[in-house]
């Protein structure tokens, strides 16, 4: 039996494994600065399009954070989407923060991905806590039909409006709920009435009234399809090849 | 008193030793209770982590069908225990009242977990602090979640109060019914107290000022 290889007092412990061969950038980046780095080139492309209604950008964790102008939310989400040196074609999510700050405006965030170029990109736009400003950005659902449930659960636990959203409901809570927005910091964590009085309104909440019991069939729902779902459903689908 | 078989044929009133017939002399109390609770339908209804401890519990390993309950109905009209597992938010509150109200006499509940028992750490504006709250509960297992032998142990101790029900009360087998405005069948000042927080979570009434 051969003594193993003294090691070198000189050489690290552990080996660092290097993602990738030699030169080639890592499929999974790592030892990303928290802020700064190179930012995501939609940003020039933005600010030559829209000029003013982009307000900054910031670069953190090595993802690009553009702040727009509340009204042309909706202008500059449609371009992002339809423009080919863009073409932002999936919606991933929509969301607002409030901070923990009485200054501090409400944010609302649309966070982007481009499948073709493989870019992130996330928008934010401030609505200030004035009393003032009403609490409305532009409804994206006619971008990304996608944005439809995503704004209601905004709406939901921020009650941030989307004008122009076809159908604004309360979607996790239900719809007779009075006693505000959970994720607003002024809420209290275990809402505004007694227990009692939660559960009273609970209880009065008619479910029948309002959602059918009966489950929707494929054939009943079949106008609404998709052209290409339609001619799958028609001409059989293809199983395995 | 247990199930007698074959009394001793002097003293039974016709007795026919060709025909080889058994006998049975019991109490119809104890015959009713005794069917009733070896046979519990269990109307499921899980919402959370405790419902994989009940299906653990209804698998082969555990083996519900042991205490006659191995028929899983998912139909309230024909259940016999309704087995809350899991937290019930508001936004269920009326759907399990209804289940209840649907179920048919005799019924029993069982509230499984800490957060059907109490709202467990869900001290919230969304979950109801204990399905007590909402429909009467016959048994309370404790446990976040409990094991299957906690939920067992449980049915058993159903079993035995089911064992000592006698048909001559017959206030237990009356429906509880809400106040029908506001279709609570306990007082309000009761929930509330019910609902209070209580340990840790006093301290948490995290709201901006």
């Amino acid at each position: 039996m051969s003594k193993p290889a003294k090691q070198d007092p000189a050489a690290p412990a552990f080996a660092i494994v290097q993602p990738g061969q030699p030169g080639q950038q890592p499929a999974t980046p790592y030892g990303i600065a928290h802020r700064g780095g190179a930012h995501n080139p939609s940003v020039e492309a933005l600010r030559a399009q829209f000029g003013a209604a982009i307000l900054r950008h910031e670069v953190t964790w090595g993802d690009t954070t553009v702040y727009v102008e509340r009204a042309k939310v909706g202008e500059i989400c449609a371009w992002l989407k339809a423009d080919p040196s863009q073409s932002y074609e999936y919606l991933v999510d929509v969301t607002a923060v409030e901070y923990r700050d009485h200054v501090r405006p409400i944010e609302v965030v649309w966070h982007l991905r481009s499948l073709k170029h493989r870019r992130f990109l996330r928008l934010k736009t401030e609505l200030p806590k004035d009393g003032r400003t009403p609490l409305e950005v532009p409804s994206v659902w006619g971008v990304w039909k996608g944005a439809d449930w995503l704004e209601r659960e905004c709406y939901d636990m921020f009650g941030i409006t989307f004008a122009g959203h076809p159908d604004l409901r309360r979607i996790l809570l239900w719809e007779q709920y009075k006693e505000g927005f959970p994720l607003r910091k002024d809420f209290p964590m275990r809402g505004r009435f007694s227990r009692a009085q939660q559960l009273t309104n609970a209880l009065a909440a008619d479910p029948e009234a309002r959602y059918s019991m009966e489950e929707i069939s494929i054939a009943e729902a079949y106008g609404d399809l998709p052209a290409d779902v339609r001619q799958r459903l028609t001409g059989g689908e293809k199983v395995g090849e | 008193m247990g199930l007698i078989a074959k009394p001793d044929p002097a003293t039974a009133v016709s007795y026919n030793p060709q025909a080889q017939e058994g006998w049975i002399t019991t109490r119809l109390d104890f015959l009713v209770n005794w069917g009733r609770a070896n046979s519990l339908w269990p109307m499921p209804f899980g919402t959370a982590c405790c419902a994989i401890e009940f299906m653990a519990s209804a698998a082969s390993h555990f083996d519900l069908a042991r205490f006659g309950m191995e028929r899983m109905s998912f139909s309230p009209r024909q259940s016999d225990v309704l087995i809350c597992a899991g937290r019930v938010p508001f936004k269920l509150a009326p759907v399990i009242r209804r289940i209840y109200q649907q179920m048919p006499q005799p019924k029993w509940v069982i509230s499984m977990g800490a957060c059907a028992s109490s709202g467990g750490m869900f001290d919230s504006y969304a979950v109801v602090q204990g399905i007590d709250t909402i429909i009467p509960v016959d048994v309370y297992v404790p446990g976040c979640p409990p094991r299957p032998e906690g939920l067992i142990y449980g049915i058993m101790m159903l079993q035995k109060k089911i064992m000592e029900e006698r048909m001559s009360n017959t206030a237990i087998r009356d429906e509880i019914m809400p106040d029908p405005t506001s279709q609570l069948y306990i007082p309000p000042s009761r929930i509330d107290e019910l609902s209070e927080p209580f340990g840790n979570s006093v301290h948490q009434t995290r709201s901006m000022p």
